[in-house]
């Protein structure tokens, strides 16, 4: 069933390139905010995310994981605009941001849903208006925009009738994360972010989102950037994981080979860090030991020589290049890299 | 083992501009030195059955029924000055938030010594060494200089584990932990869930353990109570509720945590939402979302049915005997 | 067992309560506030009764006989007495609520365009424009609003249109700061975020997104601040900044009457009582408008 052709606007942003050409690419991506503890103390910077490169496919899903402070959620904002890039590129489907591409062309093929799904919400707002707001900003009639609404809240299982005059708060946690992902969609983007957007809700409701997010995907022909810190959600709905600390990223591959084997030190703590769901083979030992360091300040080298087990002195000197280890699996680590001089690297 | 805790039948009902009845009888108990998880979902009163043991609940607009025992005592009828000796002598709580459980103005060493002398009438000397030795106790590195720091100085992990420091600092025989772990990242969750099982082990303590991830609750738990819109729906040890599931609810949630669930498959969901609870249930709170109800359960409050010690279901299925 | 799965179009929903609009939603809150219903009795009947005074035949509040001068509360044809020229209370009572109610109000409103406005711009631009904003309103901050009104009127001049431009301009930074922090805090939501990936400009997000949600707050507390107005407005009468004799206004009542006070205190107290009653009422009346306007309770 293609349902999406009952929609009266077709996707904002045609193809361009093929299939073959990622959707985004983002090279030497760089956001740094100025932070300030007092009027007179010196400016310092927080390293939010620092020189990334990374691809997402069409039509794929890519999962991003990490800790507090990894960066996960700055990315996200720099790939729609809601915050500024301080350095590098970001090219939509062959076309580069500020070059080819204007910021409101970009929003109009990116579109991201919040963690917090009433603060995303306006309390003043029907749920029918909060919806139809994208269309008409982008000069779709008042009543085209509603009937867009109306279609939208059909397709992400509320019934027009009864909710399309409701308000935020008339809602449950579930609706109001299908609200949101319904917003989202009326401005008919390609890429889809989803900033831990089922992270918030109970376990029962967030399996009826998911199966909803895998519908719309099929019948909108989407593709998803799923943010989260629970690996076995990521493992469930990602084709591609991407691994981050502390702005950086550590490391990429296919979810299922990354969820049996992890190449980097980091990415096998966090794995190593899920319950065991076995009451007789809990977890003894802590897969690392203390918190994720400050971004104001990240250590020198590879900046998860702090915490890595497998450290040594190289570790806490350079910074670890980028490896590939297999078709599309890449890992920055001095482990992986024969010349990195590391003891125990792979030769 | 004998029961430190036993709860017989309470019910909460908050009143207010609309009437929620959050506990509609639910009865457990807690042996000495046992680990008991309560799983559930939000609104489904697993924190309101915590607070009402120890009396947090906003007294004008809660009425409260049924009996808590401590060791014999009666919880519900303590007052005053027994009620603070209870307290944080007897029973403390941990919670998700570190900054409702410690004060911004004070640093964590004074913090912990004001509890000690508060409870024991030690001297501060002696406070202070046992602040010290809580510290370090909870593997907080160089405990000495942390014993000044102020909470806004360290960072969330070790914020949760000096909240620990001062819980557990007049060796409380009940802990009551309200998803202390869930704001966490998952590598410093894992290292204060493992820090808890030492300590509880260590100092012998009993442990009501809130949580909304069975995840957590099979690394910590002994036993686990599931809880739905207010009621026991099953009990029984960790493994046989990981194992040997017999609550639709139950079931559902363990599908619903995707352990192991491939891409590409499509996931199990239960249902719709859980009631509002405007209403005490008359008829089984799961029905509506129960994919094996019968019309039976439409009509009245399915019973608990035992199947052993320390095992029961609240599911009319359960009933029949085995053919 | 397996749980069917549901398509993504069925959803056993929350039995919510049938949609009511936001307002009819504060309006249901408010009605169940005894206090806030009382005093808005009370202010509606004052403007009321101050609104169409010369219809409803009291007696002349600038004539009166020098007889009757300072008669006690209950005489005959003078329920509330005389003041020191011999004039009726009760009428110069509901007469001096025209004048003092005006100079109450119109000042809050004045301020309150201007200040939300200025506020709005502050805590949504941002940078430079807010600290210039802001700054300047620290500046208006440093004197107390007594002191403020008093200085700005003794250099315009006495007058009643010179003493709407003072309190005007004594009342604008209070509501500035108040509309700033507030659109500042919305402005962090991630709906606004939201809106700014759709597309939309500033003007529209500030117009749709923002001005709903701050208004209320800021219309709250304006409302608290009618009745330092008053008060203010009915001090610079009482030193003779403000309105001239022999036009009834409570303040500039109450400084010519407090020679009376040996003579006939209750009389005397009588323009102050209404400022009293006034002002109470204003503020519990917002009172009762803030947690009635609280969505999330």
């Amino acid at each position: 069933m293609s349902a999406s052709n009952t929609l009266s606007i077709a996707p904002s942003l045609a193809d361009v390139g093929g299939p073959a050409q990622p959707l985004i690419t983002a090279r030497d991506l760089t956001c740094h905010f100025p932070v300030r503890s007092g009027t007179f103390a010196p400016k310092k910077v927080v390293r939010a995310v620092d020189g990334i490169d990374f691809t997402i496919r069409k039509g794929e899903t890519l999962g991003v994981v990490g800790e507090s402070g990894c960066g996960k959620s700055t990315t996200a904002r720099l790939l729609i605009g809601l915050v500024p890039v301080t350095g590098g590129k970001i090219i939509y489907d062959g076309q580069e941001l500020g070059a080819d591409l204007s910021l409101r062309n970009l929003r109009r093929g990116v579109q991201m849903v919040f963690q917090d799904s009433f603060a995303s919400l306006n309390p003043r707002l029907t749920i029918e208006e909060t919806i139809a707001f994208g269309p008409k900003v982008n000069g779709v009639p008042q009543a085209e925009a509603l009937a867009i609404a109306r279609d939208l809240l059909d397709r992400i299982g509320l019934d027009p009738a009864r909710f399309a005059g409701r308000y935020p708060h008339e809602l449950s946690g579930g609706q109001r994360q299908r609200v949101n992902i319904g917003r989202a969609l009326a401005m008919r983007p390609r890429l889809l972010i989803l900033d831990e957007a089922v992270s918030a809700l109970d376990k029962s409701v967030e399996a009826q989102v998911l199966n909803l997010l895998d519908d719309l995907r099929r019948d909108f022909d989407l593709t998803y950037m799923f943010i989260s810190h629970d690996l076995n959600v990521v493992r469930f709905i990602s084709d591609r994981l991407m691994v981050m600390y502390l702005g950086e990223i550590v490391e990429v591959g296919p979810a299922e080979a990354l969820y049996h084997k992890q190449a980097h030190p980091y990415t096998a703590a966090l794995f190593a860090a899920m319950p065991s769901m076995d009451p007789d083979a809990r977890t003894q030992v802590p897969p690392l030991a203390g918190d994720p360091p400050n971004p104001i300040d990240p250590p020198s080298g590879c900046r998860f020589h702090t915490r890595c087990p497998q450290a040594s002195a190289v570790c806490g000197m350079t910074r670890p290049k980028v490896t590939t280890l297999g078709p599309g699996h890449q890992v920055a680590c001095h482990l992986h890299d024969p010349n990195s001089g590391h003891p125990e690297a792979t030769t | 083992m004998t029961a430190l805790v036993e709860i017989e039948d309470l019910t909460v009902r908050f009143s207010g501009e609309r009437t929620v009845h959050a506990i509609n009888g639910v009865s457990l108990s807690v042996a000495k030195g046992e680990v008991l998880a309560l799983l559930g979902e939000s609104g489904s009163g697993k924190s309101v059955t915590l607070k009402s043991i120890m009396q947090l609940l906003p007294g004008r607009r809660t009425q409260i029924g049924g009996r808590i025992r401590f060791d014999g005592r009666d919880v519900l009828a303590l007052k005053g000055r027994a009620l603070a000796d209870f307290r944080g002598r007897d029973v403390a709580m941990i919670f998700q938030d570190p900054s409702l459980a410690l004060d911004p103005v004070y640093s964590i060493g004074t913090q912990i010594a004001e509890t000690v002398i508060r409870h024991e009438g030690v001297s501060r000397v002696a406070a202070r060494s046992r602040a010290l030795d809580m510290l370090k106790r909870v593997r907080i590195p160089s405990a000495e200089r942390r014993l000044d720091n102020y909470p806004h100085e360290m960072s969330g992990g070790m914020r949760q584990r000096a909240m620990i420091a001062l819980a557990l600092a007049c060796g409380p025989r009940l802990l009551l932990a309200d998803e202390p772990t869930t704001a966490l990242d998952a590598t410093v969750q894992m290292q204060v869930l493992l820090l808890l099982r030492e300590l509880q082990q260590e100092m012998d303590m009993s442990v009501i353990f809130v949580t909304h991830d069975i995840g957590v609750a099979v690394e910590i738990a002994d036993r686990v109570a599931v809880m739905y819109a207010g009621t026991i729906v099953e009990t029984g040890t960790i493994s046989q509720i990981i194992k040997d599931p017999r609550h639709p609810y139950t079931k559902g949630l363990l599908a619903a945590n995707l352990h192991g669930a491939v891409k590409g498959s499509r996931l199990d969901a239960i249902p719709g939402a859980p009631p509002t609870l405007e209403e005490p249930p008359t008829s089984c709170p799961f029905a509506p979302r129960c994919p094996s109800a019968l019309p039976v359960c439409r009509e009245a409050r399915p019973p608990l049915v035992n199947r052993g010690p320390g095992r029961a279901v609240a599911c009319v299925l359960e009933q029949e005997p085995a053919i | 067992m397996t749980f069917t799965t549901t398509p993504a179009s069925v959803v056993i929903e929350v039995p919510a309560a049938p949609t009511v609009s936001y307002w009819a939603g504060v309006w249901h809150r408010l009605r169940r506030d005894p206090a806030a219903l009382i005093c808005a009795a009370i202010l509606l009947a004052l403007i009321f009764s101050a609104t169409f005074a010369p219809w409803l035949g009291f007696a002349d509040p600038y004539t009166g006989s020098m007889i009757n001068r300072l008669k006690p509360i209950g005489t005959e044809g003078h329920i509330l007495g005389t003041d020191e020229l011999g004039r009726d209370m009760l009428s110069r009572l509901i007469y001096g609520g025209r004048l003092t109610l005006f100079l109450g109000i119109t000042p809050v409103v004045t301020a309150f365009v201007i200040g939300t406005t200025l506020g709005l711009i502050a805590g949504y631009v941002g940078g430079w424009i807010n600290a210039l904003i802001m700054r300047v309103t620290d500046v208006f901050f440093a004197f107390p609003s007594v002191l403020l009104a008093i200085a700005i009127s003794g250099a315009l001049g006495a007058g009643i249109v010179n003493s709407l431009v003072s309190l005007t301009i004594v009342f604008i930074p209070p509501i500035t700061r108040v509309a700033e922090s507030v659109t500042a805090s919305v402005r962090k939501l991630d709906y606004v975020d939201a809106a700014r990936a759709s597309g939309a400009g500033n003007f529209t997000i500030v117009r749709v997104q923002v001005l709903g949600n701050v208004l209320g707050p800021i219309f709250v507390y304006a409302t608290s601040l009618t009745s330092v107005c008053m008060i203010i407005s009915a001090g610079l009468s009482f030193l003779g900044l403000g309105v001239k004799p022999p036009e009834p206004e409570w303040g500039l009542m109450l400084n010519t009457l407090r020679t009376a006070i040996y003579i006939n205190p209750w009389v005397a107290a009588l323009p102050g009582m209404m400022i009293f009653i006034t002002s109470l009422c204003l503020n519990l009346l917002s009172d009762g408008l803030r947690s009635a306007m609280n969505v999330r309770q």
